[in-house]
């Protein structure tokens, strides 16, 4: 029998498993894309839009890890195997909080839509582009069992807490000239700072695609 | 390679043929002392013929041979002149059937002792008792000592058989897949049962069951075509194997 055969309907359920993260994924990237961009743009529909995609991210959730603790039961799988189904339980519960970020920036979106612009947003938004790629990059890493891209990863994430610090200041600084500005200056670190714990959820997926492909535990931040 | 614990078998560049056959190709391995270790691989791989070179079980075999060394301790049981019934004594075997003799319950224990010599029947009592506790099952069959092994199930059958060979208490119990006739209760008593035993003794265990070998052995060797490929601890073994071959063989991916 050819070694590869041995256990085809066991690889076919890795597989959906792996898609079924992947599709999770790209619920909660739409939901990032769409939360800056409801910042920016001030747009209470496109925020309403994002806040209703939580709940799939939720079932997807749910999903995948009662596939996976069924897969454990019932396959006892081992090295490999074992590896990666533990590490697809790790990343669901970060590609989960990632989403939760992402409705907590569309609630801001909302709320900061109703009063006048403090300023540009640009750094936000930066802020945005990047993590988005971390968590498309990362996905792929996954499935594609790519280890290189995770020092990528790690690089970007620097990247991101860099900006996240100089919003912060930016902020500090209007708020300093202007008090009543603070609200709204205050929603905006918010934002900067769920988009910063975003990144670091994305380098938590690294270390699991690290240990998953290497089965060494890897600290990226 | 296992470093830093005291080694209680170790063997230096076995082979062993079979006629022809090269079945074992310098095998060196270091079996950590009063600790389990298990044996896995294809069938043919070797695991069985290594596990009998520890008790010179394949001297009986007429067209098996062997070069290399294996040593208990700081005895060299390959060199010639080795009294191998003193030998068996030590390195106690229990095999994948069971296999009581057709005597009582109390005679199958008795019987390694009477053999080596002790005729004395309070101490014969003392050790059939002992071995059955140590056995784990005593409480089921110390009412029935005198009626026929082959009266019990198959799993106190098989605890019977590990009683008889504790009773000439060896150093090292050598277990060719002990649990693979038996239900999953039986199973788990018998591997229960080792987890107890390996604070006395050595225990190197054969399987065909990945998730035993996994539950049971603190180390495992991975034997494929005659060869030992990866020898570490178990949590190595199956969770990351360094070895490709190891874990194509432990994921099922085998050909």
């Amino acid at each position: 029998m050819d070694g590869a055969q041995t256990r085809k309907s066991f690889d076919e359920e890795l597989q959906e498993m792996k898609q079924d993260i992947l599709k999770m994924g790209s619920v909660v990237e739409e939901m990032l894309a769409g939360s800056v961009k409801a910042l920016r743009d001030r747009d209470v529909a496109l925020a309403d839009e994002i806040i209703a995609k939580d709940d799939v991210v939720d079932e997807y959730n749910l999903t995948i890890e009662q596939h996976c603790l069924r897969l454990l039961a019932l396959q006892q799988p081992m090295a490999r195997d074992l590896r990666m189904i533990a590490a697809g339980l790790y990343i669901i519960k970060d590609v989960e909080r990632m989403g939760d970020y992402a409705l907590d920036i569309a609630k801001a979106a909302k709320k900061l839509a109703g009063m006048a612009p403090v300023k540009d947003l640009v750094k936000i938004p930066q802020m945005g582009r990047i993590v988005q790629r971390m968590l498309h990059d990362s996905l792929h890493a996954f499935v594609n069992h790519d280890v290189e891209a995770i020092s990528e990863i790690a690089r970007e994430d620097d990247e991101v807490d860099a900006l996240y610090r100089e919003v912060r200041d930016e902020m500090i600084a209007l708020i300093e000239g202007d008090p009543k500005l603070a609200l709204r200056a205050v929603e905006l670190v918010l934002v900067a700072r769920y988009l910063e714990r975003i990144a670091d959820h994305i380098t938590n997926v690294g270390e699991r695609i690290a240990y998953m492909e290497t089965g060494q535990i890897r600290e990226l931040h | 390679m296992v470093t830093g614990v005291p080694n209680s078998i170790s063997v230096r560049d076995f082979n062993v043929w079979y006629g022809d056959l090269h079945a074992l190709t310098n095998v060196s391995i270091e079996i950590p002392f009063r600790d389990i270790t298990a044996l896995i691989g294809p069938s043919g791989c070797g695991k069985s013929t290594f596990l009998r070179g520890i008790n010179r079980m394949n001297d009986l075999i007429p067209s098996a041979r062997s070069t290399g060394e294996i040593w208990i301790g700081d005895r060299n049981i390959t060199a010639p002149g080795t009294d191998v019934v003193e030998l068996r004594k030590d390195v106690g075997m229990v095999f994948q059937r069971p296999n009581p003799f057709p005597k009582s319950i109390f005679d199958n224990v008795a019987y390694g002792p009477r053999v080596h010599g002790t005729t004395d029947r309070s101490r014969l009592s003392a050790i059939v008792e002992g071995s059955l506790k140590r056995a784990a099952i005593w409480d089921e069959v110390k009412d029935v000592l005198h009626k026929s092994a082959f009266e019990l199930s198959g799993g106190q059958q098989q605890r019977l058989c590990i009683a008889r060979a504790l009773a000439v208490e060896p150093q090292v119990m050598l277990m060719d897949e002990p649990a693979s006739a038996l239900d999953p209760i039986s199973t788990l008593k018998i591997e229960e049962l080792m987890h107890e035993l390996k604070k006395d003794i050595t225990i190197v265990i054969v399987t065909h069951n990945m998730q035993q070998a996994a539950r049971v052995s603190s180390f495992t060797g991975f034997f494929l075509s005659g060869e030992l490929i990866e020898f570490d601890e178990s949590s190595v073994i199956f969770t990351r194997p360094h070895d490709k071959r190891t874990e194509d063989y432990v994921t099922g991916r085998f050909g």
